[in-house]
């Protein structure tokens, strides 16, 4: 008796499943009907990557915006997605493999939307940039995002990479923040004579040590030389680029960096200067909330970090206001959107809202103007938001400027010149071939 | 019962369910990805039908050759560690004291994410502050291994935690095999005079060959498409000295925006995957347990 009932139910839920089954493939269609009409509100899909958790500034910032534009506009709704830096990558990839990208996402600049915007995945923006953002985005910004003249990401942030370093070890040995490369390499030496990590670096995630070699470069060659190199109106195997390498291995050899730092991930490397056991740390300014306004952060700790310009270098023709950086991510529309005008006003408010509240709530720097007459600010954002103002060029991470295939040949270059599995010669030759190869 | 067993209806009801979620997850995902690899794709725009070129490239890539290299190595590691997850087990299933404990302690890896595992073994193996090189200095050792820096050293310094992770399951399975031996037969063998080492090779061994058989296909074909912890520590480097085949594969498809190419590896781990599962049924098989 038992056995006829459990075997009944059994197979009203085996046929249950096979309807389940049989229903997925008929449900991706009605998906985007109710996507474009929710009753009689207006949807509009939004997938970002500041997750709660690790990103909770960013995160609320947001999540306020996106009540505001509810409120402000009754018949839409904002339905979000957020997934970590690296799942939200991934996802985005398959999502368009897919032709079901979300109506609003988040980009990265230049190479990387490439394959996107060749692909007919993004809208492009112009029109928003025309009637919103007139002379509001910091210049430079938006040509990141911009494609054969025309413009597929509204920018969000805006970074520049100085050195952090710790003034309580550097008043320990008498040292004096640097302003010639010579004076830099005589602060590490000593540094290391001393059996003081000079440098933390986390070389696993490759980027990093990217931006020591663009510096190089940049002070040495100037401002155009690896970007020339990158858009093939120059050579990577110029001696500028060459003496950069060549550079990079003699700080190597020094002792400059933290030891096994091709085996540390930019996290970890993090973690050395955050114990006050390495003196000097290059990264981006998305790292400035941690010197001033994170919670978790100590005050002592605080107030025992500086930063500097990098150097400058004899006989080179880079000047000390020129800088690595460029903007973070920017919000891109699909262009198979069904709710593209709706979704186009959406990205124009957070992007003015965003600008607006950034800087005080989550110590980021927005990619459009700052107006800091009435926010109390940190001294150390003032400094970099004046140092922003007289910037005299920006150069885009070398990752981001290069193509996907192009960059991880940079990449793993990067890191076997720095793991000296590379000479400076084979490091440039490499990615001239490389470059040459996608001509 | 036997009735609604009998039912070709009813097996077909029964089956299909599962047949459907394997047909729809697995096998037509395995069709497609063999079909991509012979496209010329970044994964978004149009795909170009380009025959076997990904395939004969695949052959010419040094790269891919190297990873094949590290991930064979890895197989042949596992495989030898399954020896020595067999001693740990046939301690354990003779009445030691503290067997059950030490049971206990071996499966604990088992239960964490490979995720966790890769912080816990990260932080070992931090080149300064990291556990092993602070005990190292303790002995007096002055120029401490960075061991997941050096491209000689890396490969190496992953198996460990691999090993680690994967021993509480092989004990396991093997516990669980050396359990099911009867009592009986050991005991006729230690009357008869056999020493312990006698009794474990020519008994325990012996009938427990087909569990054995089954963790070697597991273990290879196991380490063969092994990815996560190798992700997560290394990413591949130091400049691709830790690279095996489906980190390099998912490198391809995902970072280099080659996901033609990416599908050509994945198809071609899988055809490796199937000859090695193959070749170890064939080395394997003996006259009463062939085929399944």
């Amino acid at each position: 008796m038992f056995h006829r009932k459990a075997m009944s139910a059994l197979l009203s839920i085996a046929l249950l499943m096979v309807l389940v089954l049989a229903g997925c493939s008929s449900s991706t269609s009605s998906n985007n009907e109710s996507a474009s009409n929710d009753g009689d509100k207006t949807v509009i899909k939004f997938m970002h990557l500041w997750p709660e958790g690790s990103s909770k500034a960013q995160f609320t910032i947001v999540n306020d915006i996106i009540k505001q534009y509810e409120k402000d506009h009754p018949d839409v709704k904002i339905q979000t997605e957020i997934l970590g830096n690296e799942q939200y990558k991934d996802k985005i990839k398959v999502l368009s493999a897919s032709n079901e990208l979300p109506d609003v996402g988040v980009t990265w600049a230049a190479g990387y939307m490439q394959p996107f915007v060749k692909g007919g995945m993004f809208a492009s923006l112009d029109d928003v940039i025309d009637s919103n953002f007139k002379d509001q985005f910091v210049a430079g910004t938006t040509e990141a995002f911009a494609i054969d003249g025309k413009t597929y990401g509204l920018p969000l942030e805006l970074n520049i990479t100085p050195v952090y370093y710790n003034k309580e070890i550097f008043e320990k040995y008498n040292l004096e923040v640097p302003e010639t490369y010579d004076e830099f390499l005589n602060v590490v030496k000593t540094l290391a004579d001393n059996d003081v990590t000079p440098i933390t670096l986390g070389n696993k995630d490759r980027w990093t040590g990217s931006m020591w070699y663009m510096y190089l470069a940049d002070r040495i060659g100037g401002p155009e030389v690896l970007t020339n190199a990158i858009n093939r109106s120059g050579s990577f195997e110029d001696p500028a680029l060459v003496q950069a390498a060549e550079e990079i291995k003699k700080l190597v050899d020094m002792g400059g960096f933290v030891k096994g730092f091709n085996g540390l991930s930019n996290d970890e490397a993090k973690g050395y200067f955050m114990n006050e056991q390495a003196a000097m740390y290059l990264m981006a300014t998305w790292e400035l909330p941690n010197y001033t306004t994170s919670p978790d952060v100590t005050q002592e700790f605080k107030d025992k970090v500086g930063y500097f310009k990098f150097p400058t270098y004899e006989g080179g023709k880079g000047d000390i206001n020129s800088y690595v950086g460029g903007p973070g991510v920017g919000l891109f529309v699909s262009e198979k959107s069904k709710v593209k005008e709706e979704a186009k006003d959406f990205v124009a408010y957070l992007v003015q809202e965003w600008g607006k509240n950034s800087v005080k709530d989550a110590g980021v720097i927005p990619a459009t103007v700052v107006d800091t007459s009435n926010i109390e600010l940190d001294q150390m954002y003032i400094d970099i938001l004046n140092d922003l103002g007289t910037a005299s060029n920006l150069t885009l991470y070398a990752d981001v400027q290069m193509s996907s295939g192009v960059a991880q040949v940079h990449l793993d270059m990067i890191q076997s010149l720095f793991g000296g599995q590379a000479s400076p010669k084979e490091f440039t030759k490499k990615q001239e071939q490389a470059l040459a190869e996608e001509e | 019962m036997k009735n609604v067993m009998s039912n070709k209806w009813v097996i077909t009801l029964y089956v299909l369910p599962a047949l459907l979620l394997i047909l729809i997850l697995i096998y037509i995902p395995i069709v497609l990805t063999g079909y991509y690899g012979l496209m010329d794709w970044d994964g978004i725009g149009a795909k170009t039908f380009i025959g076997l070129d990904n395939y004969i490239e695949l052959m010419k890539d040094k790269l891919f050759w190297n990873s094949t290299y590290h991930s064979v190595l890895l197989a042949v590691f596992s495989a030898i560690s399954l020896i020595a997850y067999l001693v740990i087990s046939l301690i354990l299933a003779s009445k030691i004291k503290g067997a059950g404990l030490l049971r206990k302690i071996y499966l604990i890896p088992m239960l964490l994410s490979s995720v966790a595992i890769a912080q816990l073994w990260l932080k070992i193996f931090d080149p300064t502050n990291g556990m092993l090189n602070k005990l190292l200095e303790m002995f007096g050792v002055e120029n401490t291994p960075i061991w997941l820096a050096d491209p000689n050293l890396v490969l190496y310094s992953i198996f460990i935690p691999i090993v680690w992770q994967y021993a509480g399951f092989y004990i396991i399975i093997y516990y669980a095999a050396l359990k099911g031996v009867p009592d009986e037969i050991i005991e006729a063998a230690k009357i008869d005079g056999a020493t312990p080492f006698q009794i474990a090779y020519k008994i325990k061994l012996p009938l427990i060959a087909p569990v054995i058989k089954v963790t070697i296909v597991l273990a290879i074909v196991g380490s063969l498409k092994y990815f996560d912890l190798i992700y997560v520590m290394t990413g591949g480097g130091p400049n691709g000295a830790s690279e095996v085949m489906a980190s390099y594969m998912y490198k391809e498809a995902f970072k280099t925006y080659n996901f033609g190419y990416g599908s050509a590896i994945g198809f071609a781990l899988l055809i490796i995957c199937l000859v090695m599962t193959w070749v170890i049924q064939k080395l394997t098989a003996s006259k009463e347990d062939a085929g399944y």
